[in-house]
């Protein structure tokens, strides 16, 4: 900073340096995987071989007796209640008398090295009675189909939306089957931490985590402990996007530190976590539209199965996106949803950016384009048409009380130039197939295809969804340092970045210190939704609010002055006097402590899905230029490129990384990424087999952003992480069908979709 | 596990011979990731990395000896003339970091049918030369593979080296894999012209047990070429001759579905690089004469 500045750098609306960034970048950041204690000892989990299985006995004795383990715990060593879960607690933290997913844990191993616990783990005997296994989502609710578990059918949730005339007609009607295959979060970091008992019979648990307080019930619930007793710090989170909502490693580490006394570390390796977290559903989609010739829809009908595996997770909020957002960002008067969400003995699916709309935006976008061809209508100003504008009703009744710029985001990506026409000998690695010299033009021809969604912002269908925030300001060494406390997780997105600029912008101060995330505040709610920024956001700027009201009532009592006011680090009276430094006013830190939330939403009627589920909507669109070779099947993206109403970019360069970032997840699904399971066990546990995108495959993006601020959002914020994952994929599925002129019902699109 | 750890291509052989079940390691990136899935877990390690007779790569009385520990990286950079297939091949191969360790040496040691070298090699009509206490032996590329992960190789023995003729005509490579980049061979595909003695060279990844060329396209196309005096004339491939190739190729194959690629598509695929890379490879030679002309 030079000293001509009038304006520090860092407030809302610039650019800082994350404060992480440089030691992320220089390798030197602390990631969970790589805490340590000296006198720690090492877990690891035995897990189920089977789908579905009985356990008629567990015998320790050989493993016992492998030098240097400590501890082997099974469901029998759980002091409180054998239970965890987001929304059902139906997941034992180890199976008791049966597994019901491939990878299920049965038991724990402390042992001196992580190697001897692998050993030894090795050595237990489960004595498994195979059972058969449900894998087939379809049938799942089927009467002759057995239950998953033995006192609930396989339905997770249903939910149905009415609306409109129950038998509608329109002169244009398009149908299709969609299916999606099973993403992974794919996070670099795996599941790890580090439980250290107090010697007093509680635990301090360091982990890498989306929500530390939905943690902390859930191994209360399980060690019998109450919360006092079960302290939570975050550790450096190597990424997440939902697939750290569920608890991994947690209760199982704390057993084996209270067991044993001692620090306990676990730590995945790659192939352990792809059965550690959940995983996107998988979803068979059925969908109709009906229209007037003009290309204004009448109707919209939708039968939405997701697969939510083993245990139920976050299904039922899948099935609530799902079905309450499932069409699309489109005005639509009449409309017939199903989605439901079950159990199978599949991997548990659960939280993932975007969830319930990224399988769906899949259905209704090709949908779109079916009936814009249909009709002979061009494929941006059908949507243009149909989509959603400000004041217009969603499908479930609610109004959009904000900017809904459909049109205008699906026509600014259409007018962003063009990448050029492939001419003359092209270098390879520009080519589908790259660096594997597959083609040397034959074959390839180019597609465009595009794609607009909406996705909802925060928690919804009434659930109390808050964020807590404390922030101090004291004196030190005669500068004022704001220090700022939240349990809200980091996990790449830039969140306290943000914390830091929103204090600096609304106290004036320079330095800001964030806290440790940790359980010592209260609730940050989950690093989820795209809410942070927003919640926890709008907690800072409340506690902020109250710290100013506090240090200008204390300088009003000491100066005998009334209406003063903060000018950076200056007290400043009506006229524009300065009274005081910040720093004179400051003899003893002042602190707020603020619990903020978002205006409430409600529950869905269950008869007709009717009702104001949602706090916020949050719209995007993209457009993906692919060249295809079509006798081979490989994909090249030339260009994927979006806009975005990000409502207020309060840190322009992260907004961006999060489109970009999302973009590359959402084409992954299109092009590559899935977990594939036969039977009921995974094909492909390894990053060998489970591809993701690479620098070679993810184009050069044109971004676009809008800022329409949302009056009821704290300075106008709109969540940001999310609808890029949801518009790419299916613009890159369209524009794939268009070049090869396939209908490419199903992503991933694999080589020999298009080939046969 | 014990690590062994010889400093001369003697003290490895000796290693060897007293410790038949030591994995031989180069650069790790296959045996490494072995271990960390826990795959195997061999009694002890005979590291190479210290052995300055694998660590280079010279003329050799006519042909390129390719010590077994020379990475990919300078296969890309320095071998592109004489070694032009396995060049590509070693273009493809990971990700730069893998690129730097791996070696062709230890591709072949593990001998999976996915290895990127093996179908340039086969083209090449490479050999393998194998050492042991007991001597030294050289053994042709397309009988080194016998099985899935399998070769020739005694337990006693260490590859030593690759040795290959230098081109006279031109090499292609191609690969099939669901990524552009950093990906395991669903199938792939090496070709070589030899017009000095006016055969073909083909090699067949990831679609059989082993590596494989496929001997009676390769006799087929070279045949057809003889017959219509195209090795002379340099004339035009014609269309129907590649296809037919590449069909033929495609029978010389037997895949199988996994999660990486179906059966059916491998075929496929097969047939379409065969077709390719024989009519680049031939559109070289043309190029060749033009402009010797």
């Amino acid at each position: 900073m030079t000293s001509t500045e009038t304006r520090m750098a860092g407030r809302l609306g610039d650019s800082p340096l994350r404060p992480d960034g440089t030691l992320k970048v220089t390798g030197e950041f602390a990631y969970s995987s790589d805490l340590w204690h000296d006198d720690m000892v090492w877990g690891v989990t035995l897990r189920s071989p089977h789908p579905s299985a009985r356990i008629r006995a567990i015998d320790l004795t050989d493993a016992l007796r492998v030098p240097g383990v400590s501890a082997i715990l099974t469901a029998k060593d759980v002091p409180g209640e054998n239970a965890v879960g987001l929304e059902h607690l139906d997941t034992p933290a180890l199976a008791d008398g049966v597994v019901r997913y491939q990878g299920e844990p049965v038991a724990l191993v402390a042992a001196d090295h992580p190697e001897t616990a692998r050993r030894a783990a090795a050595r237990i005997v489960v004595d498994y009675e195979v059972l058969p296994a449900v894998t087939d989502p379809r049938t799942a609710l089927d009467p002759d189909t057995p239950w998953v578990h033995a006192d609930h059918d396989n339905l997770v949730r249903d939910l149905r939306i009415r609306r409109g005339d129950p038998s509608p007609t329109a002169p244009v009607v398009v149908s299709l089957d969609f299916e999606v295959g099973m993403q992974d979060q794919a996070f670099l970091g795996p599941e790890s931490g580090l439980a250290v008992p107090d010697g007093e019979g509680g635990v301090d648990l360091y982990v890498a985590t989306q929500w530390l307080h939905v943690d902390q019930g859930q191994v209360c619930r399980v060690l019998g402990l109450p919360p006092e007793q079960v302290r939570l710090t975050l550790a450096g989170v190597g990424g997440a996007f939902g697939g750290r909502e569920d608890l991994s490693m947690h209760v199982h580490a704390c057993l084996l530190a209270l067991h044993t006394g001692k620090p306990v570390k676990m730590s995945y390796a790659r192939d352990e976590s792809f059965f550690g977290h959940v995983h996107r559903h998988p979803a068979w989609l059925r969908y109709e539209f009906g229209a007037r010739e003009t290309g204004e829809l009448v109707y919209a009908k939708a039968d939405i199965l997701f697969d939510g595996g083993a245990y139920a997770s976050s299904t039922p909020a899948v099935v609530g996106n799902g079905g309450t957002l499932g069409l699309g960002p489109y005005r639509i008067p009449n409309v017939h949803v199903d989605a439901r969400g079950v159990y199978t003995n599949n991997p548990t699916c659960g939280a993932m950016r975007g969830f319930g709309c990224v399988q769906a935006a899949f259905a209704h976008e090709a949908l779109m384009d079916e009936l814009a061809d249909r009709i002979g209508m061009d494929r941006v100003e059908i949507r243009a048409l149909n989509g959603m504008v400000e004041g217009d009703l969603t499908i479930t009744g609610q109004v959009v009380d904000s900017a809904a710029p459909v049109a205008e985001l699906i026509r600014t990506v259409r007018d962003l130039p063009l990448p050029a026409e492939p001419a003359g000998e092209r270098d390879i690695r520009e080519l589908p197939g790259g660096a594997s010299n597959t083609t040397h033009g034959e074959g390839v021809r180019r597609g465009i295809g595009y794609a607009v969604t909406y996705k909802n912002v925060g928690f919804s269908e009434g659930f109390d969804d808050y964020s807590t925030a404390r922030v101090r300001l004291e004196v030190v060494g005669g500068e004022p340092v704001a220090t700022v406390h939240t349990a809200a997780a980091e996990v790449g997105q830039g969140l306290i970045t943000i914390e830091q600029q929103i204090c600096r912008t609304e106290l004036g101060v320079e330095q800001v210190v964030v806290h440790p995330k940790d359980t010592t505040v209260g609730s940050g709610g989950s690093t989820s939704a795209s809410r942070q920024t927003y919640v926890t956001g709008g907690a800072v700027k409340a506690a902020c609010e109250a710290v100013r009201a506090s240090v200008l009532r204390r300088a009003s009592e000491a100066l005998g002055r009334a209406e003063l006011r903060l000018d950076g680090e200056k007290i400043v009276a009506a006229g524009g006097e300065v009274v005081a430094s910040l720093a004179e006013v400051l003899t003893d830190p002042v602190e707020e402590t603020v619990e903020w939330r978002h205006r409430p939403t409600y529950p869905i009627d269950p008869e007709t899905g009717q009702g104001n589920a949602h706090v916020q909507y949050a719209f995007s669109a993209h457009r993906a230029v692919v060249d295809v070779d079509v006798e081979l099947g490989l994909v090249k993206v030339v260009a994927l490129d979006t806009a975005q109403d990000v409502g207020r970019a309060l840190n322009p360069d992260a907004v961006v990384g999060q489109i970009q970032g999302g973009s590359a997840q959402g084409m992954g699904l299109a092009l590559m990424e899935e977990i594939v399971v036969q039977d009921g066990i995974v094909k492909n546990p390894s990053f060998t087999d489970y591809l993701i995108p690479t620098i070679l495959d993810m184009p050069p993006m044109q971004v676009k952003v809008l800022e329409y601020a949302d009056p009821h959002a704290p300075y106008g914020v709109r969540g940001v992480g999310e609808p890029p994952t949801i518009s790419s994929g299916p613009a890159v599925a369209a524009a794939i069908r268009a070049a090869t002129g396939k209908p490419l019902r199903r992503v991933p699109v694999r080589p020999e979709h298009i080939t046969f | 596990m014990d690590f062994l750890a010889p400093t001369s291509w003697a003290e490895a052989l000796e290693c060897k011979a007293a410790h038949p079940d030591a994995v031989a390691i180069a650069g790790g990136t296959d045996v490494m990731v072995e271990l960390n899935f826990d795959h195997r877990r061999p009694p002890a390690l005979l590291d190479l990395n210290r052995v300055p007779e694998l660590a280079d790569w010279a003329l050799d009385d006519g042909r390129v000896r390719l010590g077994a520990g020379v990475p990919y990286v300078r296969v890309i950079s320095e071998l592109g003339h004489l070694l032009p297939g396995l060049a590509m091949a070693a273009r493809t191969v990971g990700s730069p970091q893998i690129r730097n360790r791996g070696t062709v040496g230890g591709n072949l040691g593990a001998a999976s049918p996915a290895g990127d070298s093996h179908p340039a090699l086969l083209a090449a009509f490479a050999s393998v030369e194998i050492g042991s206490v007991r001597g030294t032996r050289e053994v042709p590329v397309a009988e080194f593979f016998t099985g899935v992960k399998r070769s020739v190789l005694e337990p006693d023995e260490l590859i030593s080296a690759v040795l290959v003729t230098p081109p006279s005509g031109p090499q292609q490579f191609s690969k099939i894999g669901t990524r552009n980049a950093m990906v395991i061979a669903v199938s792939a595909f090496g070709f070589a012209l030899h017009p000095d003695t006016r055969t073909v060279g083909t090699g067949i990844g990831s679609a059989a047990p082993t590596p494989r060329p496929a001997p009676e396209a390769a006799a087929f196309l070279a045949g057809e070429l003889e017959a219509a005096g195209l090795w002379s004339s340099r004339g035009a491939l014609p269309a129907t001759l590649a296809t037919e190739f590449g069909r033929r190729v495609r029978d010389a194959a037997a895949p199988i579905d996994d999660v990486r690629g179906s059966a059916a598509y491998r075929s496929h695929a097969l047939s379409v690089m065969a077709r390719r890379t024989a009519t680049w490879a031939w559109d070289a030679y043309r190029d060749e004469n033009r402009s010797a002309a």
